[in-house]
């Protein structure tokens, strides 16, 4: 299932937030969106799970999602968003709960999934006694039980520490490289965006347009902590987006 | 090097001393001695200075006496007489008034138009002394228990309502939005997340809302009844019997305690996901 994004425009309260936008998002692959504070990166990626609605412009799918698959546009929340009265598994099996699915069913969906993000000892934890690392495993273990044709990562790092970053940046390489998942990516992060994306798209500071797409061909699974290749296009990145940074940051001292 | 460390020890001869503490405090614990200790030192005053004179016998009565009032009270089997009747209404009178808080404290937080309907009606009622409705409610329930289970009601819904709402105005949003992104549908949202997320919030609305249940059983007894804790001690009071009001004072008191360490059992259990 592919997505295409045909000319977005967004204002609140007569603010432009996003201006002509126009984006493709190819089936299999992961698309990472990098832009200064306020460019509206977020609020796109609501759009396109249709949280929220543009002022104008168009979200079209093209193609059916894969068969089993229980909800096509699946989030992956900055904060987890994880029920704190909910354990592990219950708050996968949250989930599940509305979807016509035998209980024998969704027990092994929920197995299977704790299985492959390396949670099934943790099954019976509350959130509370979870690291921040290992709540976002769930967080992710919980999209996966679904079986989504596309994951919308808000953030999904940027609440962990440097070290765990690094790990789940790993465990999601791993996860795609033994089965490709189309992904939208949003992140501040550079080094992220490198790592993780087959696109990079540069958004501009609001209102929000695309300055440049990269396409980074090195398979996700060869690409290392210190690649040199990618440090130059973290460069080249960091570049074209200094000037865009420093504006932002600027303007919302004028505010 | 040498000098180096040298004019380091002379420094250390010099000024050393440990650096003061200043952190600290603001954080305090709750002893459970310390409050029966506190009860008892009262209860010895007042039975010390009620024996010694220097309490005349029309100002407190002598604990003792309070005590064997208790007893007269148990062993004549009034005690349940009066009880019995009181916890019906209690219990009667509260559940009424909190579930009907609750649910129309769940729609407030739910409904726009709900909310902006009722939120002026609750702060109209919230106010008014309800004892001051009781002839109304004598007029329009009857004298006998329907009034008194009406002003109870009426007395635990207004703060249950305005808890409730308070509560799931502060449910996360953010797992409000994580439910309809995983297309869950209204009903399970408001069940699985909202109601669960409100339950902290509504739990300590109950504690008020109960405590003002056992004011309002004296207030609900002053009219129509025979029986009950209310009307004992109104009865006491007006004959000015000391010892058997402060039986009755002792019995509500008590009843509080009971109330509070229930709800504090329900807490511990709904609310054991929070640290």
């Amino acid at each position: 299932m592919d997505i295409k994004l045909e000319s977005i425009h967004h204002a609140y309260h007569q603010v432009e937030v996003i201006r002509n936008l126009s984006l493709h998002i190819p089936h299999g692959q992961i698309v990472c969106i990098v832009g200064p504070s306020g460019c509206g990166k977020s609020t796109l990626l609501r759009f396109i799970g249709g949280l929220e609605k543009p002022t104008s412009g168009e979200i079209l799918q093209f193609g059916e999602p894969p068969p089993g698959c229980l909800n096509p546009l699946t989030y992956i929340f900055q904060d987890f968003a994880l029920l704190p009265w909910r354990t592990v598994y219950d708050n996968i099996s949250l989930v599940l709960e509305d979807h016509p699915l035998s209980d024998a069913d969704a027990h092994h969906i929920i197995i299977d999934t704790l299985q492959r993000t390396k949670l099934l000892e943790f099954a019976d934890a509350l959130p509370r006694q979870l690291s921040g690392g290992m709540k976002q495993r769930v967080a992710i273990a919980r999209a996966l039980a679904v079986k989504p044709a596309i994951m919308l990562m808000d953030e999904p790092l940027s609440a962990l520490d440097s070290q765990t970053r690094e790990l789940l940046m790993d465990d999601l390489v791993d996860l795609w490289t033994r089965q490709p998942f189309t992904a939208v990516y949003v992140t501040h992060n550079l080094a992220e965006a490198v790592r993780l994306g087959h696109t990079i798209v540069v958004l501009s500071r609001r209102p929000g347009e695309v300055l440049q797409q990269i396409h980074i061909d090195k398979p996700l699974n060869e690409r290392q902590f210190g690649d040199a290749e990618l440090e130059q296009h973290q460069q080249q990145l960091w570049q074209l987006m200094r000037d865009e940074a420093r504006a932002a940051d600027a303007e919302l001292l004028h505010e | 090097m040498l000098s180096f460390s040298m004019s380091d020890n002379k420094q250390h001869s010099l000024s050393a001393k440990p650096v003061a503490f200043r952190g600290g405090g603001f954080s305090p614990k709750s002893y459970r001695w310390v409050g029966f200790l506190v009860f008892a030192t009262l209860i010895g005053i007042a039975e010390w200075g009620t024996r010694s004179g220097w309490i005349s016998a029309l100002t407190l009565p002598k604990p003792t006496d309070v005590l064997l009032t208790f007893k007269e009270l148990y062993q004549s089997g009034l005690l349940f007489k009066h009880l019995a009747p009181s916890l019906t209404r209690l219990v009667v009178g509260s559940c009424m008034g909190i579930s009907l808080g609750i649910s129309v404290g769940v729609l407030i937080g739910l409904f726009s138009y709900i909310r902006s309907g009722f939120v002026p009606v609750v702060a109209a009622l919230f106010p008014i002394p309800k004892i001051a409705l009781l002839p109304l409610f004598v007029i329009w329930f009857g004298i006998d228990e329907g009034s008194k289970y009406a002003l109870i009601a009426f007395g635990t819904f207004t703060p249950t309502v305005v808890a409730t709402y308070g509560a799931v105005d502060n449910v996360e949003r953010s797992l409000i939005r994580m439910g309809q992104s995983f297309g869950l549908s209204w009903f399970s949202i408001v069940r699985k997340i909202v109601i669960p997320g409100a339950m902290p919030g509504i739990l300590s609305g109950l504690r008020i809302s109960l405590a003002i249940a056992i004011i309002l059983l004296v207030a609900a007894e002053m009219l129509g009844a025979e029986y009950g804790i209310g009307a004992y001690i109104l009865e006491a009071g007006s004959l000015y019997d000391l010892e058997r009001l402060f039986a009755g004072v002792v019995i509500l008191s008590l009843l509080g305690v009971i109330i509070s360490a229930l709800i504090g059992a329900i807490e511990r259990r709904v609310l054991n996901w929070r640290s």
